[in-house]
């Protein structure tokens, strides 16, 4: 999951651990979490559909109690799944269906604390309200034929209004996730890469940039530039380098394009750095 | 004149450096935590685990002041995160914390809920009466609260002889076990129902739990129109004790969330509907358990169980039970 590298400040969130330090994570936005329901709920029908289809198969070799304890095994796994897929999945370590699990996705509390059973417990109670209400709101319609339309279309604002209800908060909560404290955050893994200033870092010396030189930027193009030397595309390192000597007015040798750009990344970094150690963060060049 | 201090590293290469070891560390037993069961780690890993977590989250802070390493931070936030989620995630053995459960959480959620629960207890008495006395004065009304699969025949139409015959449970012992599950999975589902309409600010709760009252009183008007009313008293009590409460529980746990809701006091909304839902999602796992005894009750119990006195002591022993086991007084936990 290192392609989420772009994660706006739109979804991120303050999220304050016990010791106090923010670890800022990314909610899981409406789309992803539409995904992981559809995903999980396909395969809760294709588990139902498979047993059922196996109970019918076995149903008919079996005979008088036989029957029976298939039946009684059918209404009880279509129970348990309907009612504590989700519940079971969401207690166990990862905190997440296979559904939320493939879209990156996790349960956390909101309030940076322990995330607890009954907290899970009453998040999914809630689908009765959210899913399947609005359901049977189809069903009946279905079954009943257009006696009383007003009455249905009453009904079915009054459940859509619950369908959508995450649509309607900026945290993206359910209403499960409201009555259980609980919030879906994104779970992204982030291989630790390469640190790009070991290139540049002894040819410092050699470079020996100006304070006026390096003063030139801040951490936002610092930054650019940490993605571009690590893309490594020949053109771009090319234009970017001749932007920055234009800029600082350097005069360039016959040093390759990323040469010069790992030594002075390497030199920048150092010099904004050491203004952070005294508690002036330099946001960008236009920052002073 | 040059801008960094001295030869070879930067500060934040150095401090990079003399922690990477740890940081993979913790990686790689994230990594064995989440794809197996917590099991397959060792005693000393699960030890260091914690220690790693912190040491790795105070990195995150100083790399946070003083490092413009974009990538090590974002590192770092996804690698605390995970360990975060690892260290305060739930842990303890479902055997723990079934035991806390039962013994502690289970009866003092619904201690705390007792206001709702009187209410929700009314509301049903209340549906049941209103119903009953309707029933008796002109019993067409019995149509209007039973439904027709659920009646089985049992309506004003029936003679009595035939009435009294659905009592004694003698005629469907085939096919129990089905009944006693589909009974169980039903009422759960009606109960669920119950809890999670409490949301929209109590009333469809509140209508749920009279109507259903309704029911019960239609049906116990019927019988003792026909001076059925002892032997219909045993065989709705010998389950309804249980199941009928834990309705009620359903129902107070519903309203409790739409009270909340509703009228949040002094705390925030949100805060309100969450700590209701705490105590609430509580009482609703306990509620299906006793659904599940109810349910047994009611398929074999009731139908194996036939002689009228008997069944007033089943039922009158699980409202001791019930009543001791969740408002008795007992040892404060320490």
């Amino acid at each position: 999951m290192s392609g989420d590298a772009d994660m706006g400040a739109r979804t991120e969130r303050a999220f304050v651990t016990p010791e106090g330090v923010d670890l800022r994570l990314n909610i899981g936005d409406a789309g992803q979490r539409a995904a992981a329901f559809l995903l999980d709920a396909s395969i809760i029908g294709a588990v139902l559909i498979g047993f059922t289809l196996l109970v019918v198969l076995t149903g008919f070799g079996a005979s008088g109690a036989g029957r029976e304890l298939l039946a009684v095994i059918w209404l009880s796994v279509f129970f348990l799944l309907r009612n504590f897929y989700f519940t079971a999945f969401e207690l166990s370590a990862a905190a997440a269906t296979p559904g939320k699990r493939i879209m990156g996705l996790r349960v956390a509390s909101r309030d940076g604390g322990r995330l607890k059973a009954e907290a899970v417990f009453s998040r999914n109670a809630m689908r009765e309200l959210e899913v399947f209400l609005p359901l049977s709101v189809l069903g009946a319609r279905a079954s009943q034929g257009g006696v009383d339309s007003w009455l249905y279309l009453l009904g079915f604002v009054w459940a859509g209004v619950f369908v959508f209800f995450p649509l309607l908060n900026r945290d993206r909560l359910r209403l499960g996730d409201l009555v259980g404290g609980t919030w879906v955050v994104r779970a992204p893994r982030h291989k630790l890469t390469r640190d790009m200033a070991d290139e540049g870092v002894q040819r410092i010396a050699i470079y020996d940039f100006t304070a006026r030189q390096l003063d030139a930027y801040g951490a936002k193009e610092l930054h650019v530039l940490e993605s571009v030397l690590r893309q490594g595309d020949r053109k771009t390192l090319a234009s970017v380098a001749e932007r920055i000597a234009r800029k600082i007015g350097w005069r360039r040798g016959d040093d390759t394009d990323r040469d010069f750009l790992a030594a002075y990344y390497a030199a920048l970094r150092g010099r904004l750095e050491q203004k952070l150690l005294m508690g002036v963060r330099r946001r960008d060049k236009h920052d002073v | 004149m040059t801008s960094t201090p001295v030869p070879g590293l930067l500060k934040s290469q150095r401090f990079r450096r003399a922690r990477e070891d740890d940081w993979r560390r913790l990686e790689r037993l994230m990594d064995k935590a989440e794809k197996g069961s917590i099991s397959r780690l060792t005693d000393a890993e699960i030890l260091a685990i914690p220690t790693l977590y912190r040491s790795t989250l105070s990195a995150l802070s100083v790399a946070r002041e003083t490092s413009l390493d974009q990538d090590l931070i974002r590192y770092l936030e996804t690698l605390a995160a995970r360990a975060y989620f690892f260290v305060y995630g739930s842990r303890s053995t479902l055997q723990d914390r079934l035991a806390g459960f039962f013994s502690t959480d289970w009866p003092a959620a619904v201690r705390r809920l007792w206001p709702e629960t009187l209410v929700s207890a009314g509301l049903m008495l209340l549906g049941a009466l209103v119903a009953g006395w309707l029933v008796t004065i002109e019993p067409e009304w019995f149509y209007a609260f039973v439904p027709g699969d659920m009646a089985g025949g049992r309506d004003p139409a029936a003679s009595t002889e035939s009435l009294r015959a659905t009592l004694d449970g003698t005629q469907d012992a085939e096919g129990l076990s089905v009944f006693a599950t589909f009974l169980f999975t039903h009422n759960a589902q009606v109960a669920l129902l119950a809890f999670a309409l409490g949301f929209a600010l109590c009333v469809p709760t509140g209508l749920l739990i009279l109507y259903n009252g309704a029911t019960l009183g239609a049906f116990v008007a019927l019988f003792a129109s026909r001076g059925l009313g002892v032997e219909v008293g045993g065989w709705l009590l010998i389950h309804g004790v249980t199941e009928l409460f834990a309705v009620v529980l359903a129902g107070a746990a519903g309203l409790r969330i739409g009270w909340a809701v509703a009228f949040p006091g002094r705390k925030r909304r949100l805060d309100a509907a969450m700590e209701a839902g705490r105590t609430a999602g509580i009482v609703m796992g306990g509620v299906v358990v006793m659904l599940l005894l109810a349910g047994l009750l009611e398929g074999f119990g009731r139908q194996l169980i036939t002689d009228t006195a008997l069944r007033y002591v089943v039922a009158g022993a699980s409202a001791v039970i019930w009543g001791l086991y969740f408002f008795a007084p007992r040892r404060r936990a320490s």
